[in-house]
């Protein structure tokens, strides 16, 4: 395991001082702090290689497209996806779903078919597919979770028939944390002749996602998460799925032939990457993930899980605090209730006390609703997080506690 | 319910955030709270992060606002926002400046647009109705 001290060291946000306050972190699943190799990254491109990819014949574009396009292969051999054309870049997760609907499912299915989600999905993977059933009049289901949190894979079985064409579920909640196993659910889904989507906006942050061994026909993530520029996120699709797909956007750099009647478009990834992408990003995108591979998931693993055993044993020490969702082996996503608190009320004192987390509905709203909760409180880790974070966390609940 | 001028004077005393949050506590614990019929979708305040309401009222011209939130905090800030807005009509509304009086009070964090606290939003509905009153 790593020294998290070291770690620390790479992220600059953590070496400046934020005015009096100490700066306690627990926000990470909301967004990840970046290292100082990634913004370097940004600004070596900006300062010495910028010009527009895919269109200038000049030194230059050419290494900067080249540059862009090695990204794209750092994100293949990430996910081992069995070719680069296979990954597309978008601005985040959510627009990488967003693609699926429009480009695919909307052309895909129609009346007496089903989508079928958990009720654990963030508006993500949500809203999007309620669109499509009103589109398609195609049935959206929503399989149910237990009151724990854990995946209850009798409901998921209840609700796979032939009819559902595709099944979009979340490797990893952002409220519960719960692991979903995805590789059942792709295996069960497939037998029926759905395709599947993963949602990896969590659980890429966390472990290897191994598309091929998964066997996943959609995986979506986001680079910020994944300690990342803000603006970029990633859609991977099989290729043959991928090239059967109509365009989402259209515009420059998508098209094969175009005259003023009609037009001819590129095969994938270029068709779904309509005018100037977001490159700088894609290549702070690939410096983040050599980031996190320099680290190894292995150790970040063990770092998480040694943080998710103190916070548990904080948290039981501590009168009238109460995780949300307890599956065994959950990620390192925190929701709690903490003696019936308000957490609006709660979050001001604790960002007093300079501790940063989230409450509301985690744009997860009916999820929060199904926990029994109008707003819910969540401390969440990152590789960077440490010991003392969560004894400051503590402290600040005991203080809080005087309040209310 | 205290004048919006008495609050000033208050707070004027206390020094640390901590003192300042408990008097909010503390006014948030006096503000009546609003009948649960009210409680509805088309009285709610959005863009909050706690549920707020706010129902108007008016008599005379003058305006009576009763407004109501399951976080305390907001519920005293509530009780703040109650005595500079009721009572007055809707040219008096428009022409308080809400942003000074909470910084004269040390709360001018909880005004912010981005604090997304509902304060904001809050004021906004205020102002919307008195504009739209005829």
């Amino acid at each position: 395991m790593y020294n998290v001290d070291d770690i620390r060291a790479d992220f600059p946000v953590f070496s400046k001082k934020q005015g009096k306050k100490p700066f306690v972190y627990l926000d990470t699943a909301a967004s990840a702090q970046k290292p100082q190799c990634v913004i370097d990254k940004i600004c070596e491109i900006y300062q010495t290689t910028y010009a527009n990819v895919h269109r200038g014949l000049y030194d230059m574009a050419e290494r900067v497209t080249s540059y862009y396009e090695e990204a794209r292969i750092v994100i293949q051999n990430f996910i081992h996806a069995k070719s680069a054309s296979e990954i597309v870049f978008t601005r985040n997760a959510t627009e990488s779903i967003n693609l699926v609907a429009s480009s695919w499912a909307l052309n895909n299915l129609s009346l007496n078919d089903e989508v079928l989600i958990s009720e654990a999905e963030h508006h993500a993977n949500l809203v999007c597919w309620q669109i499509v059933a009103q589109k398609t009049g195609a049935k959206l289901k929503i399989f149910k979770i237990n009151d724990d949190g854990t995946y209850n894979e009798e409901e998921f079985e209840k609700c796979l028939n032939p009819k559902v064409k595709l099944v979009a579920v979340t490797a990893m909640s952002n409220v519960l944390g719960t692991v979903f196993p995805v590789k059942e659910i792709i295996r069960a889904a497939h037998l029926v002749g759905a395709k599947v989507l993963i949602d990896a906006c969590q659980s890429i942050v966390h472990q290897k996602a191994d598309v091929q061994d998964l066997d996943c026909d959609f995986l979506a993530f986001s680079g910020h998460k994944l300690y990342g520029p803000t603006g970029i996120g990633v859609l991977y699709a099989k290729s043959d799925i991928l090239n059967d797909m109509p365009p989402y956007q259209t515009g420059g750099d998508m098209v094969d032939k175009v005259t003023y009647q009609k037009t001819t478009y590129a095969p994938a990834p270029a068709r779904f990457e309509a005018g100037t992408p977001a490159f700088v990003q894609a290549i702070g995108l690939a410096q983040a993930i050599k980031y996190v591979l320099s680290l190894g998931f292995d150790d970040i693993q063990a770092h998480e899980s040694s943080l998710i055993s103190y916070f548990n044993e904080q948290a039981s020490l501590l009168k009238g605090f109460k995780i949300i969702g307890t599956a065994p082996d959950k990620g390192s996503v925190m929701a709690f209730d903490f003696c019936s608190i308000h957490p609006q009320d709660l979050a001001f004192v604790l960002s007093h006390e300079g501790v940063a987390i989230r409450i509301g509905h985690h744009c997860a709203e009916p999820l929060v609703n199904r926990m029994g909760y109008s707003s819910i409180c969540r401390a969440s880790f990152g590789l960077y997080t440490t010991k003392s974070d969560i004894d400051a966390f503590f402290s600040a609940l005991q203080k809080a506690k005087h309040f209310f | 319910m205290e004048s919006i001028e008495t609050l000033i004077e208050n707070f004027s005393f206390l020094e640390s955030w901590e003192d300042k949050y408990q008097y909010l506590i503390d006014l948030g614990e006096s503000l009546p709270s609003l009948d649960e019929k009210f409680k509805t979708e088309t009285f709610r305040v959005s863009g909050c992060q706690s549920q707020v309401w706010l129902v108007p009222e008016i008599k005379d011209n003058k305006f009576y606002f009763k407004a109501d939130s399951d976080a305390i905090i907001v519920r005293g800030i509530i009780f703040v926002l109650m005595s500079v807005y009721n009572a007055k009509d809707t040219s008096e509304i428009k022409n308080i400046e809400i942003e000074k009086i909470f910084a004269k009070l040390g709360l001018e964090e909880h005004l912010s647009p981005s604090r997304r606290n509902g304060m904001f939003s809050m004021t906004q509905k205020i102002r919307y109705y008195a504009e739209h009153y005829k």
